[in-house]
């Protein structure tokens, strides 16, 4: 009995620094949103600390803006979820191959990973850039384009071009996943499929496909969650614009907290994100635990 | 005969698509450090010269050797410094606690510890939009805006959470036969924590402590919302700051996207393997 609480101490002194930092800064702010959104707390209203009770979140959810910035969010996650996970297919059977220069092509496909967020953006504004950009330069010599054209400045290009900056540098981490299972396949399987005259695309459909479904759910499980939430590449690159047309549900929520000051509604938006990303855990939390279940 | 034309057929694709991955990865890389290096004149010309005649590293030296405090180079080489500080500080503190409380999830016994475990795991997917504004309360409060002890607590609060998820992992496939030597040898828990789990959790504590230096390096939302001065300003702030709304400096965000790059690339490079075991073993934030 006094050993049982003596371990019982012990552990709680191993976890207690860890669960004070993350109560205090985590767990009372979460809650502080809450109420947040819930009373008037913006400091320029004359009902200042008025409880609002969900005054805030029908009118958001009434508002067309709150659906066009669920819109905007949602294109960009799918999209760039979309291209990261089959390019990330694709580059990882590469990888997977044995032939010279493989161990190199392994260790540089990590760099645009490396590379900072925020430098990631910049870099690619610069590229993208109307009137100095390489890329319209290289277009135009390449007589693809027939004059300059302003991809940061058109609402769809601009989304667009956020994907591409994004997928970019966030590819290398659905490689890494794909390359860590593809090592892990037996190749006798495949051996007695080639001698069977199984062709390359059939034997990817058959055999390495679905091999790859557990991780392949696993990348497009993180990837959305963290593109949902994503801001600093909005920031660097468009910051919402032009016309509104890359504003994101978390690049609205900012806009209203430091731009327009509206601390309520901002409130109101963070938590409508945060309840959208624990519906998607939740889901995909369940969608993992099947495929595991199957898998086993 | 038909086996080795085959062969070379094979290899051919191969080396195609590798040179498509290699253009893919560097063209843009290869395009920031030539935009560090060229004259101003050359960035703004049109029709834009993709390789010009002349090039400077006047910038590089500008950053390491500016003294007037409104200067862009000096803001950054000052940014860098705060980051290094942070990040550095960061790494150190989070994988002390959170390898400390990894280790106490996994190997003990408590009450209530399926729910502290959810609860920690659960802050990790909060937005940090919803967190922000408090914090901002609070801390404008205590007179605690633009320091870099406020960036390293917040950054603790996030970044432990991700190193006792991956870390209890390890502690957990540590067989319990080796507690049990230790114990019987008439070692203490804290000498049993410290010579046995210790180095056997060395490899994970490696890699989570990498990604923890990497996710610090990386973090721009609270250091924008904390940071007004030089006094907190890290490199990610510094970089945005360029771009400003009425002048865009492209040759000193290029140099200071190289530099800021420079740390985290090394890094991934050399302790690449340790970075691939940390990922898929946890998943990670960017």
């Amino acid at each position: 009995m006094n050993r049982k609480k003596s371990e019982e101490l012990y552990a709680y002194a191993t976890i207690s620094p860890a669960l004070i930092i993350v109560l205090f800064v985590v767990l009372v702010p979460i809650v502080v949103t809450m109420v947040y959104s819930f009373i008037n707390i913006d400091a320029v209203s004359s009902h200042y600390g008025k409880f609002m009770g969900l005054h805030y979140y029908i009118s958001i959810l009434l508002s067309g803006t709150f659906w066009h910035d669920l819109g905007r969010t949602l294109y960009y996650t799918l999209l760039s979820t979309a291209i990261e996970t089959i390019s990330g297919i694709l580059v990882a059977l590469l990888l997977n191959q044995k032939f010279r220069g493989v161990k190199f092509l392994r260790a540089v496909v990590l760099i645009p990973w490396a590379i900072p967020t925020v430098v990631n953006g910049s870099l690619w504004k610069l590229i993208f850039n109307g009137q100095y950009g390489v890329l319209n330069a290289v277009l135009l010599r390449m007589h693809l384009i027939p004059a300059y054209y302003s991809w940061l400045g058109n609402p769809v290009s601009a989304m667009n071009a956020l994907v591409i900056a994004d997928s970019w540098k966030m590819m290398p981490m659905s490689v890494i996943f794909f390359l860590a299972a593809l090592q892990g396949v037996n190749t006798a399987t495949y051996e007695a499929a080639m001698v069977d005259g199984a062709g390359a695309v059939k034997r990817f459909f058959v055999l390495t496909l679905p091999y790859l479904k557990p991780s392949i759910l696993v990348v497009i499980v993180m990837r959305t969650v963290e593109k949902f939430k994503a801001f600093d590449i909005f920031y660097i690159m468009t910051r919402g614009g032009p016309a509104d047309g890359t504003k994101t549900l978390m690049y609205d929520a900012y806009l209203k907290a430091f731009d327009e000051l509206n601390y309520s509604q901002a409130a109101t938006y963070a938590y409508l994100i945060t309840i959208i990303v624990m519906l998607l855990t939740v889901m995909y939390g369940k969608i993992l635990r099947r495929n595991n279940d199957e898998a086993e | 005969m038909k086996l080795s034309s085959n062969k070379i057929r094979i290899q051919t694709v191969q080396y195609f698509f590798s040179v498509l991955v290699i253009i893919e990865i560097f063209i843009p890389v290869i395009w920031m450090i030539m935009t560090s290096i060229m004259y101003p004149k050359d960035l703004i010309a049109l029709p834009l010269r993709l390789i010009p005649e002349r090039f400077t590293f006047s910038r590089y030296i500008e950053i390491f050797t500016d003294t007037k405090i409104d200067d862009a180079a000096y803001i950054f080489r000052i940014a860098l410094f705060n980051s290094l500080i942070v990040a550095v500080v960061v790494t150190a503190g989070s994988l002390t606690i959170g390898s400390l409380a990894a280790y106490g999830f996994a190997r003990l016994k408590f009450r209530m510890k399926k729910t502290l475990m959810m609860l920690t795991l659960f802050t990790y997917m909060l937005p940090c939009v919803a967190l922000v504004l408090p914090m901002y309360f609070i801390f404008s409060r205590l007179n605690l805006l633009d320091k870099k002890g406020t960036l390293i607590i917040i950054y603790l609060s996030f970044i432990i959470p991700f190193i006792i998820w991956v870390m209890q992992s390890f502690f957990g496939s540590i067989s319990k036969s080796f507690e049990e030597a230790a114990s019987i040898d008439g070692a203490s828990r804290f000498q049993t924590l410290l010579y046995i789990f210790v180095p056997i959790a060395r490899p994970g504590a490696i890699a989570t402590g990498i990604l923890a230096f990497l996710m610090s390096w990386d973090e721009f939302f609270y250091s924008l919302v904390f940071t007004s001065s030089l006094n907190g300003k890290t490199v990610p702030v510094a970089i945005s700051e360029f771009n400003g709304k009425f002048t865009i400096d492209y040759g000193m965000i290029s140099v200071g996207g190289v530099l800021a790059s420079l740390i985290p690339v090394l890094i991934t490079l050399v302790f690449q393997k340790y970075i691939v075991m940390g990922m898929t073993s946890g998943g990670v934030k960017e």
